[in-house]
């Protein structure tokens, strides 16, 4: 391997540094094993967090660093990450993420940036293209990453933007971007060409997320953690690096299997939430056409009632219900149920929430246990044998039109079957559309009643009436 | 070009090992699984602190000092956030 490192010489003097990197790559892949369960998965993280340790102090042990500016660092980081876990609600952990996955990107851009900057003159052929992916897949990453972040927060426009011939623009400017990567290959000890690709690549990393919004943020996040660890890997291919290889591969490919199975939840392509738009059709239904005389209000004494002799009561909840903070009240309700002799269970569709899983935190953190969260698939073929099906904040997810209806804007798109359920509860504050913007047959069938309020407050009254029976 | 057969073999079979593990990972722990991976992609600190080296010019050693910055941030947080996370899920055994 010391044909063409770019490491100082005591580093490669200590080649057992690599057999440290190799246990912690090792702990890493076992940590990611420990979350295939709830019950491993603290001990997982631990390992993981152990296998950083183990692999930063490995890095201490290298000889001529600057150890009063790397503790400093250290220190500044661990102060503003430590505080920023412990603060951050779990309803605002896609922004959390979305930001987390930008300072991955900007490290590795920095770590590529030093490299040039100190060696450029000398590197080979291999660490400089991987400066080069390094510098324009890191950047992309932290600039993506800071609009995920400003659309999640809503301190932007959340919607997707659009202007004419943005195709076109962004494959001029991605162009643009690789030309500076090569220029960077051809002139090694030119600074300016290393940050002309950052400056190019940052205005990609922008383009390419602001056309995305609304219900596709989840994949933008999944994907832009799959940059993160490409761009690590990146930085691995310039240092030589196994445990930056190993492991930015490893986040690499647990956002591209995330973004996969968003994508499969929407029955749409990858390229499709990038660079489409979906927005009403022309086959769709207007509202009136749709819930014209037909829609059915109802009360919470009324809930109550149908609720009191029900045996299997599903809850199906959607981000609303989050924003509403309507799930420990939920967890409430069905604590009453469950005295009753009521089987209380959750159906969770896979893009429920703002990320992967994020629906399942939020009911975690109102102390529902983790066993009474069903996947979509699972509880599908039993819809037909439930008493009470309660839609709590969800919509499109639980829209017929997309099972029925062909022309649907949605069609296609998996759902879960609640208007399989003898009696249907929609707790909603108006007929108003979902993220697709169309209107839901199921708010207007023959088993469907609308409970209309804020979501907590018509729980609550719900509760109420549940513990006067 | 031996040493970069040998880190493509290396990324490669990374791969094949995080689409084998990761596809075990049930979507209930998806979140967590987000904010680990976010903080073991924090792993470029260790590429980070090599770069603060004494004879590193002060333009890098500062450069050097904003990567272990942001790297922390990602191993620390993400961990810490990952932990508190999963006690959540852990609690109702």
């Amino acid at each position: 391997m010391e044909t063409h490192s770019v490491l100082p010489e005591f580093f490669l003097e200590l080649g057992w540094i690599n057999l440290a990197y190799l246990v912690a790559s090792i702990l890493f892949i076992l940590g990611i094993k420990g979350l295939t369960h709830p019950r491993t998965a603290v001990r997982g993280n631990a390992l993981g967090a152990l296998g950083m340790l183990v692999a930063v102090v490995a890095t201490f042990l290298a000889k001529g660093l600057a150890f009063p500016y790397i503790l400093a660092a250290i220190a500044v980081g661990s102060l503003i990450g430590a505080v920023a876990a412990a603060r951050v609600p779990m309803t605002a952990m896609p922004e959390m993420v979305a930001l987390f996955n930008g300072f991955g990107g900007a490290a590795s851009t920095l770590v590529a940036a030093s490299v040039i900057l100190e060696n450029g003159s000398h590197l080979t052929m291999q660490p400089l293209v991987a400066t080069g992916a390094s510098g324009l897949i890191g950047t992309v990453t932290l600039t993506g990453s800071v609009i995920a972040y400003l659309k999640l927060a809503e301190k932007m426009k959340s919607g997707a933007i659009h202007f004419p011939a943005q195709q076109a623009f962004n494959a001029l400017v991605a162009l643009v971007a690789v030309a500076c990567g090569v220029w960077v290959v051809m002139q090694p000890d030119n600074a300016t060409a290393y940050w002309a690709l950052c400056v190019v690549s940052g205005l990609l990393g922008v383009l390419l997320t602001i056309p995305i919004g609304g219900a596709d943020m989840p994949v933008v996040i999944a994907l832009l953690n799959s940059y993160s660890g490409l761009a690590a890997a990146a930085t691995g291919f310039v240092l030589d690096n196994n445990v930056l290889i190993i492991s930015g591969s490893l986040v690499g490919a647990s956002g591209i299997i995330l973004t996969s199975i968003m994508c499969k939840a929407m029955n749409r392509s990858l390229t499709n939430v990038l660079f489409g738009t979906l927005g009403p059709t022309a086959g769709s239904a207007t509202a009136d056409e749709v819930y014209g005389g037909k829609v059915k209000a109802t009360s919470p004494d009324e809930v109550a009632m149908l609720m009191d002799g029900a045996q299997r009561v599903v809850v199906v909840p959607g981000y609303g219900m989050a924003v509403a903070q309507a799930q420990h009240v939920v967890r409430d309700m069905a604590n009453v149920l469950e005295a009753h002799g009521t089987q209380v269970e959750y159906a969770i569709h896979p893009v429920a929430g703002r990320m992967p899983g994020h629906m399942n935190v939020l009911l975690a953190e109102a102390d529902v246990p983790y066993d009474k969260l069903i996947e979509m698939d699972a509880i599908n073929p039993t819809m037909g044998t439930v008493d009470v099906c309660m839609v709590i904040g969800a919509n499109d997810v639980v829209n017929p039109d997309a099972r029925e209806n062909p022309q649907s804007p949605i069609a296609g798109m998996p759902i879960i079957d609640v208007d399989k359920a003898r009696t249907v509860i929609v707790v909603k504050r108006s007929l108003s559309p979902g993220f697709a913007g169309i209107p839901n047959p199921l708010f207007a069938a023959d088993n469907t009643l609308m409970l209309f309020g804020d979501g907590k407050k018509a729980i609550q009254d719900l509760v109420a009436a549940l513990k006067e029976q | 070009m031996e040493g970069l057969i040998l880190l493509l073999t290396i990324f490669a079979l990374a791969v094949f090992v995080g689409f084998e593990i990761i596809t075990k990972v049930p979507p209930t722990l998806h979140t967590p699984l987000m904010s680990g991976s976010n903080a073991i992609s924090g792993i470029t600190i260790t590429g980070a602190i090599l770069a603060v080296h004494v004879s590193s010019s002060p333009m890098v050693l500062w450069i050097g000092f904003g990567a272990i910055v942001l790297a922390t941030i990602n191993v620390v947080g993400g961990f810490l956030v990952t932990n508190r996370m999963l006690a959540m899920f852990k609690r109702k055994d």
